[in-house]
């Protein structure tokens, strides 16, 4: 067992424990602090692979972004996570079953010899990952990763259409409208001709 | 460093969906003209037909790396998914103007699921065929909340997305064993390499056990069948009906990609996994649609019982099985369109006509609107002379060509079980008392004249159904090759 394969386990060790206490957390706020501890440890676990930009993608999309604002939103949402895992221990014998079952099978199923794979070459002096990557982005696969894009375009108007909501009667107003006025949009001078006010006598109507 | 520009012309009718549709969310975003986003949605899928036949030859092209493939099996199921969400779109008119979801994006929306089935329809290459799946979900998951309003819907909407993402990961971690085992993700490679021999053949059963339950989700097959009435049932009547329609073509291109094109040499491990998943979808299908009240969740087990044959099909592993099953597919979707073409034809503001009850006595307040109903369920049920009969007879035919007589068997004993549900439906419509003895609002004329043709379509398919069956054999002929 070299160095290499210390650091897995430990890894691995660690991205276990830390998935369990996401699922088994009271606090939806701790859950959600394991569940960065879990990235973090798979993107070790991509650098072990010496897949460098997915390691550190994984910590800066993942980590940076999505669940600093996932914190963000189970702070301000104030859930109540006791009601939404009513059952939960109800279920967990049958659960353990399937998952046990599942683990039996992989165990049995999975490994080195099975798949029948070599370790890879090693890689020459100036080789780039990220370059790699890119360059089979934009070439071999530049459809799929446009997919990827329609996805996402989907996601966002999807997002939009179920949230947005156009109230009529807002009285909110709009600075740019605001900003844009003039004086010519406001304000009408009317020219009034000086008039005398016309007394009708009453002997004139007679 | 060059590379060579991809040939884009295959692929012409994505780009011309993908790009209209982003054209109606700018009319959307800017205009807020429903109106103009409905005219160009048809418009756009009237062009995609025009370029798919103009396009399409006999021959099949790959591009994109091999990742695409134009072929003539894909060519016809792409017509015919134009088809069904042009007649999808015509029915609902009328019911989303009236629940307020008449908007751009429901259009968009509807575009971009149709360009997710062409993805999967024409993807030669794992990799695709998922993206085009998601896309597809992604779309139907938004389309089914889109009506906020309504708290069913919006209970329909979480509960397909959360199954639907559960089995995206089980066909994900299917898929990953296969490549794990293979080392490629092109379908055409990995049967090469599955043909030549793997080094362990528990990996590759265990693979395609998630893969094959993944695909059973996404068809909505018996024992993942569970989301299919609720869904059905929660959506708006209107995104049922496209729920129901044209993604089953997509689902059975889906199915005869991975299955044929690419895992064809583990034939026999797949087709007992399918014969149960066939037998258990006729079974529960069949004898769930019994007790329903309610019409959408009626159809939502006939569904399911359907695409259980569906299965028998592609099981029976023949040349003749897979043409079968492709006629059985376009059959359904024209039966399956009229079905809930007319659940939402007889709804109106604030009443949806989805109880059973709601049928009873129609033919006396409509007779023509009865009469096409009632042609709907004869063929649903199998009877002749409509389509559903020679489709079911196809099936049965190619099994039992492929030897699997005791499949036909129970396929047949199911179907009487099932001809139950239908025919009581025509009972109900001929031989009960009305609740209200008013006429049927006869409103959206194309609507009903579209309803019409679909009964009438159903009909002469029925009584001439050669032509179709030949389209089917062709393309699958000259797609196998």
């Amino acid at each position: 067992m070299n160095f290499a394969d210390v650091v897995f386990f430990l890894f691995a060790a660690i991205l276990l424990l830390a998935g369990l206490r996401v699922i088994t957390a009271r606090n939806p706020v701790h859950a959600a602090l394991w569940l960065v501890l879990a990235f973090f440890t798979a993107a070790g676990l991509w650098m072990l692979l010496e897949a460098e930009f997915l390691a550190i993608t994984l910590v800066l999309v993942y980590v940076g972004a999505v669940m600093v604002l996932f914190i963000f939103v189970v702070m301000m949402l104030d859930i109540n996570l006791e009601e939404l895992r009513q059952g939960f221990w109800d279920f967990l014998p049958l659960a353990a079953l399937v998952a046990g079952l599942m683990i039996v099978e992989m165990v049995m199923v999975l490994g080195k010899e099975t798949f029948g794979l070599v370790a890879p070459l090693a890689k020459p002096e100036n080789y780039s990952n990220t370059k790699e990557l890119g360059r089979l982005l934009y070439t071999d696969y530049v459809y799929p990763f446009e997919l990827a894009s329609v996805i996402l375009l989907v996601a966002i108007v999807a997002a939009i259409a179920l949230t947005l909501r156009r109230r009529p009667g807002l009285k909110a107003v709009d600075p740019a409208w605001q900003v844009k006025q003039s004086r010519e949009g406001r304000v009408r001078l009317v020219n009034l001709k000086p008039q005398k006010p016309e007394y009708k006598s009453e002997e004139e109507d007679e | 460093m060059t590379y060579p520009l991809p040939d884009l012309l295959p692929a012409l009718p994505e780009i011309l969906v993908l790009t209209l549709a982003c054209v109606i969310l700018v009319i959307e975003a800017f205009f807020k003209d429903a109106k103009a986003a409905y005219v160009l949605t048809l418009l756009t899928l009237l062009g995609a037909a025009g370029v798919t036949a103009f396009t399409g030859g006999e021959m099949s092209v790959h591009t994109f790396n091999g990742m695409f493939v134009d072929d003539a099996m894909g060519d016809v199921l792409k017509l015919m998914t134009y088809l069904a969400a042009i007649t999808a779109v015509v029915y609902s008119r009328g019911y989303l103007a009236e629940r307020g979801i008449f908007k751009g994006e429901y259009f968009a929306l509807v575009l971009f699921a149709v360009l997710g089935m062409m993805v999967m329809i024409s993807a030669s290459h794992l990799l695709t065929l998922y993206l085009g799946l998601e896309l597809l979900s992604l779309s139907l998951y938004a389309m089914v909340a889109l009506h906020r309003e309504s708290q069913a819907a919006v209970e329909a909407a979480m509960k397909y997305f959360v199954l639907g993402a559960l089995a995206s990961g089980l066909l994900l971690y299917g898929m990953s064993m296969l490549y794990g085992l293979t080392g490629t993700l092109d379908l055409a490679q990995i049967s090469a390499a599955l043909r030549e021999g793997v080094s362990s053949p528990v990996v590759l059963a265990f693979g395609l056990v998630f893969v094959v339950a993944g695909l059973g989700f996404k068809l909505g097959n018996a024992p993942f069948h569970m989301w299919v009435p609720d869904v059905y049932h929660g959506a708006p009547t209107a995104v049922t009906l496209f729920i129901g329609t044209a993604p089953k073509l997509a689902a059975f291109a889906f199915a005869m990609r991975l299955l044929v094109d690419g895992l064809e040499p583990a034939h026999g491990d797949w087709q007992q996994m399918l014969a149960v998943m066939a037998v258990l979808s006729m079974a529960i299908g069949n004898l769930a649609a019994i007790m329903q009240t309610n019409i959408k969740r009626m159809l939502a087990y006939s569904t399911i019982s359907h695409m259980g044959f569906l299965l028998l099909g592609i099981l029976a592993g023949t040349f003749a099985g897979y043409s079968a099953a492709m006629f059985y597919a376009i059959a359904y979707v024209l039966m399956s369109l009229g079905g809930f073409g007319m659940v939402v034809y007889l709804s109106r503001a604030g009443y949806e006509a989805e109880n059973l009850d709601d049928y009873k006595g129609l033919n006396s307040r409509s007779p023509w609107l009865a009469a096409v109903m009632g042609i709907l369920m004869f063929s649903m049920a199998g009877i002749p002379p409509f389509v559903g009969f020679y489709a079911k007879l196809t099936i049965l035919q190619s099994l039992v060509g492929a030897g699997l007589v005791w499949l036909a068997v129970l396929a047949v004993l199911f179907s009487l079980i099932g001809a139950f549900y239908y025919l009581r439906v025509i009972k109900l419509m001929y031989f009960d008392a009305p609740h209200s003895t008013g006429a049927v609002a006869a409103e959206a004329g194309d609507a009903r004249m579209l309803l019409s043709l679909n009964g009438l379509a159903v009909l002469l398919l029925g009584l001439a159904p050669q032509p179709l069956m030949a389209l089917c054999a062709n393309a699958m002929q000259l797609s196998l090759q």
